[in-house]
């Protein structure tokens, strides 16, 4: 069907037939719009990797608007204005599930030279189906002394009520804030009065839809931005602005993979993972697979595939010493992950192996806390 | 009033609520509920955004003006979908079919492919700032030669609590809006055709009943005047009404227009400026409270700005309603003043600190801050610009207020506040689907088949089918309940009742059928049917209520009872013989509490009083 826009503004579909071609109008100049920056407020670095912040439809030109550049933000987001100046760099133009390893490389060194270049904040806008990947990933590869926060929106940017102008409102005021980690921020709750700042090894989009999707797993959050007023509160154990050094660490193994256990899972299912450097298992309870599958992951073991056990209970500690299935996985040599998230932790690996060879080494990385995705205790219940 | 003289042209568009089972994108059902009853609350802020063509649309700009936190109702009967937390589900088939079911009626043509729409809307009415909207069909014909324009089928908005509190309960449900062409030009014939168009509604039986389920906006221009939207006018009656009064604004401000070039009047912005010190120490509550007052000078505006446009509005009333988007509670004129609390002194000291002629008219407006003082202003001056330009006559969306004159709301929206609604696909209209469409028997057609069907006079059968109640008529008919039984509880029985201040809205139809079945089994007499539904109303069970009103009577009881009143009564009857009937009728009825049925009470009352009246 053909799209007719009638004078009303309505749309109604005809078939193609039943049109006849008038003209086609000469492509409207696109305004340039001027915005004023004010060079005494602290300067940030807007990274774009296609998130929504500033997107519409455009029937003029044809697409979705992927112009980007400070002007277009500020336009459609005036308050932004009043905290900060802006850079911006478009990274990528992809929607989160095509995101891959290799552009979180890409961002990691676009981000690093920001830093290295003066920012005093990052704002990376990102899809939030793998915003929690992309964090975690950052999080290893950068060491950095100013905050670098991940900010998308749940409900489209060309709606009202969209939820983009808060969260990058209050990503914002947090990049300007006394942070010095990576982080996610999002709205905290379903009303528009405030955000979360969740650590970026520990935060997990927990909702297909809702704007309070994003929820920090095993501790709380590591602080709050109010809105419209812009108040950040940092949590005691929030890291702070200056505690690291600048650093890239960039090499990752991509050859690692994210398996979940379900009852009747078929050995065979394992044996597509063969020639892997590492395999993290999303088990049962306390790190559970079925007996079935334990000579599979010994063959892996043997090979040296690195094996790490996390729960799909998303809460909690992975605890194999409790029940004989979890004995005999420690026996195949898989490794308990601890109370890592399942994601933080393919994430973790693959930055592990990328920077470490040893096996040995690598299994004691695996278990040790690099960027807050390993809790030595469990201090926070559900 | 010569209204063709006039040039008034007018044009319908009516929401009426579809009475479908879930709402239109959300599987919700589609009940009202009380305020009290919300479950949670939560709040949001909304802002403008660009249309498909790249412009924010005039009247969103115009809400823009103000910072607005909304507050939202959420009810056990609502979900994500009205919360704006989640996608919204395929638009709702069972309310496109009653879309199409209306378009037939009127002879429209259905476009071949719907799609859904965002109607740009950030007054807070629908949280995720537009509404749903979709045009179904196009082209159809009124009984005045006029054109129906379109069919669309919309979301309902939240209701507003107060202020800048909304209830979800009411956001979703299905609404066709019809639009008719300009093709009415006097009063009475708007209102005509918005009774015929709402009798057609009705005649689908899928439609909400009751008050606030059927909205009128009317669509007004005279000759040198504008097109102006009236929105909700909500009862019939009035639409007449608001017709007059729109064309007696219009003409007004031409009047006023007129006499202001006239005087040479004009609107002075160099003399905008800050007066608070000037109401230092004044006694109106209003200026005390204000952080800053501003006034201006408009030049030849004296006693204008005052006079009546319609009744209870002015000049000044525009101005004010202008002035409010700034979040300002209105203006004060010198037209008016002394009052409120200024005294005759102030308004001197004013007009002379103002330099402000016998001619001239100084508008004053009170702010919480400077910007909001200063928005005010602007707003005042745009309005009085209008008034001495070539249109003095703005192109508006006004609401009606309780007597039939109106307010301004905001600008007339452009075709800049639609946007294509990305969320749900579009649904073709297939040439078989719209062949199946079969059109309902209309209203006026019923009322003449139940006259003559049910022997029912025609006025009465006319208020039946136009009864909220019909639906109950028809299973009353289709379980084999008498049509005059039927038709004489709903209309009469049941309007006396509340009259009588009984709650019959708590009867709930199967109460009605129940106790139309135990009257034609012959378990309660007609005559009980008022006491149940008293009982019913109250509270109690229609079992509950026959048992304790109607208990069960047989014939040989009835006779039983009937023996022992003639026997308490022997000199009675002895002395009146079977004139005796009548008075011990009401007797016996009274002792049976309704459960027989009179004719059967007449019957054996005749009886034993023949034979007492036997010689021994």
């Amino acid at each position: 069907m053909a799209v007719v826009k009638l004078g009303s503004g309505y749309n109604i579909g005809v078939p193609p037939g039943v049109c006849t071609f008038v003209e086609r109008p000469a492509p409207a100049a696109i305004k340039p719009v001027d915005v004023k920056q004010d060079s005494s407020l602290p300067n940030l670095s807007i990274v774009s990797t296609g998130g929504t912040i500033a997107s519409r439809i455009d029937y003029r030109t044809g697409s979705v608007t992927s112009q980007f550049n400070a002007s277009d933000i500020l336009v459609a987001i005036p308050e932004l204005a009043e905290i900060a100046n802006y850079r911006t760099i478009p990274l990528a133009t992809i929607l989160s599930e095509n995101m891959t390893p290799a552009i979180w490389q890409e961002l990691a060194r676009a981000i690093h030279e920001e830093i290295k270049g003066g920012a005093k904040g990052i704002i990376v806008t990102h899809g939030t189906d793998t915003m929690a990947y992309s964090a975690a990933a950052i999080s290893f590869m950068i060491d950095t002394p100013v905050p670098i926060l991940f900010v998308g929106s749940q409900r489209s940017a060309d709606r009202p009520s969209s939820d983009n102008a808060m969260n990058a409102v209050c990503a914002a005021a947090a990049a300007t804030s006394d942070l010095g980690e990576v982080a996610v921020v999002m709205h905290a709750s379903t009303n528009d009065d405030h955000c979360a700042i969740h650590r970026g090894t520990r935060v997990r989009k927990m909702h297909t839809s809702r704007r309070d999707a994003f929820r920090s797993l095993g501790i709380p959050p590591i602080g709050t931005v109010e809105y419209p007023s812009r108040t950040v509160t940092l949590a005691p154990d929030a890291v702070r602005r200056g505690t690291h050094k600048l650093a890239l660490h960039d090499k990752l193994e991509p050859h690692c993979a994210l398996v979940q256990f379900f009852p009747g899972m078929s050995p065979d299912i394992l044996k597509a993972f063969e020639g892997y450097k590492g395999l993290v298992i999303s088990g049962t309870g306390l790190g559970h697979t079925s007996t079935t599958l334990i000579p599979q992951l010994r063959r892996f073991t043997d090979a040296g595939t690195l094996v790490v056990m996390t729960s799909q209970c998303m809460n909690g500690r992975v605890c194999d010493r409790v029940y004989d299935t979890g004995r005999d996985l420690l026996d195949a040599g898989v490794i308990e992950g601890g109370d890592m998230l399942p994601e933080a932790a393919l994430v973790k690996m693959m930055w592990v192996l990328g920077n470490e060879k040893d096996t040995k080494k690598a299994k004691v990385l695996m278990q040790s806390d690099l960027k807050g995705e390993c809790n030595r205790r469990s201090a926070h219940g559900l | 009033m010569d209204y063709k003289k006039a040039g008034l042209i007018a044009g319908i568009e009516i929401h009426q609520q579809l009475d479908t089972a879930e709402k239109l994108f959300c599987h919700c059902p589609t009940t009202l509920r009380e305020t009290t009853e919300h479950a949670g609350e939560f709040s949001r802020f909304l802002r403008a955004t660009v249309s498909e063509m790249g412009e924010i649309d005039r009247a969103a700009k115009e809400e823009m003006k103000r910072d607005r936190r909304f507050q939202y109702y959420t009810y056990d009967t609502t979900c994500l979908v009205e919360n704006d937390e989640e996608p919204p589900a395929p638009i709702n088939d069972e309310a496109l079919s009653v879309c199409l079911t209306i378009g037939k009626m009127f002879g429209m043509t259905p476009v071949p492919q719907v799609h859904t729409m965002r109607k740009l809307v950030i007054d807070g009415s629908n949280t995720s700032g537009f509404q749903r909207t979709a045009l179904v069909a196009l082209n159809g014909t009124l009984p005045n030669g006029g054109e129906i324009e379109t069919i669309c089928l919309e979301e309902e908005a939240a209701q507003r609590v107060k202020d800048e509190v909304f209830s979800l309960d009411r956001l979703g449900i299905p609404l066709v809006e019809i639009t008719t062409s300009p093709c009415m030009h006097t009063p009475e014939e708007v209102q005509k055709m918005a009774e015929y168009i709402g009798m057609v509604l009705r005649s689908t039986g899928k439609v909400k009943r009751g008050i606030g389920t059927i909205r009128q906006d009317v669509n007004i221009s005279i000759a040198q005047g504008a097109r102006v939207e009236i929105k909700g006018v909500q009862e019939l009656d009035l639409i007449a009404e608001v017709v007059r009064r729109e064309v007696q604004r219009q003409q007004s401000l031409l009047a006023i227009r007129d006499e202001l070039k006239g005087r040479g009047a004009s609107v002075d912005t160099a003399s905008a400026q800050d007066i608070t010190v000037l109401f230092r120490d004044t006694k109106s509550t209003v200026l005390k409270k204000a952080k800053k007052i501003h006034a201006i000078v408009l030049k030849g505006f004296a006693g204008l700005v005052g006079r009546e446009i319609q009744p209870e509005r002015r000049l000044g009333s525009e101005m004010s309603d202008y002035a409010k988007k700034c979040g300002v509670g209105g203006i004060f004129h010198t037209d008016e003043l002394p009052a409120y609390g200024v005294t005759t002194e102030e308004v001197a000291t004013l007009k002379a600190h103002m330099k402000a002629g016998e001619a001239d008219c100084v508008i004053i407006v009170a702010g919480a801050s400077e910007k909001q003082a200063a928005c005010a202003i602007g707003q005042v001056v745009t309005r009085a610009a209008i008034a001495l330009s070539d249109k003095p006559v703005p192109e508006e969306t006004r609401k009606m207020l309780e007597t039939g004159s109106t307010a301004y709301m905001r600008p007339l929206p452009g075709a800049a506040r639609m946007y294509p609604e990305t969320d749900v696909l579009p649904v073709i209209i297939s040439d078989a689907r719209w062949k199946a469409v079969s059109i309902p028997e209309l209203l006026t057609a019923r009322a003449d088949r139940y006259a003559k069907e049910y022997q029912i006079d025609l006025p009465y059968a006319l208020q039946l089918a136009g009864s909220e109640k019909l639906p109950l008529f028809e299973r009353a008919i289709r379980e084999g309940i008498k049509p005059k039984l039927a038709a004489f509880t709903i209309l009469s029985t049941v309007t006396e009742l509340r009259r009588d201040g009984v709650d019959v809205r708590k009867i709930s139809d199967d109460a009605y059928l129940a106790t139309w079945h135990a009257v034609e089994k012959g378990q309660a007499a007609k005559e009980a049917i008022p006491e149940l539904f008293r009982s019913i109303a109250a509270g109690n069970s229609f079992e509950e209520s026959l048992k304790k009103l109607a208990p069960q009577v047989s014939r040989e009881e009835l006779e039983a009872i009937v023996r022992k009143i003639l026997a308490d009564r022997s000199d009675f009857i002895a002395q009146k013989g079977r004139a005796a009937l009548g008075p011990l009728m009401g007797v016996v009825m009274a002792e049976v509490r309704g459960s027989v049925d009179g004719k059967l009470v007449s019957e054996v009352l005749k009886t034993e009083i023949d034979r007492a009246l036997e010689p021994k």
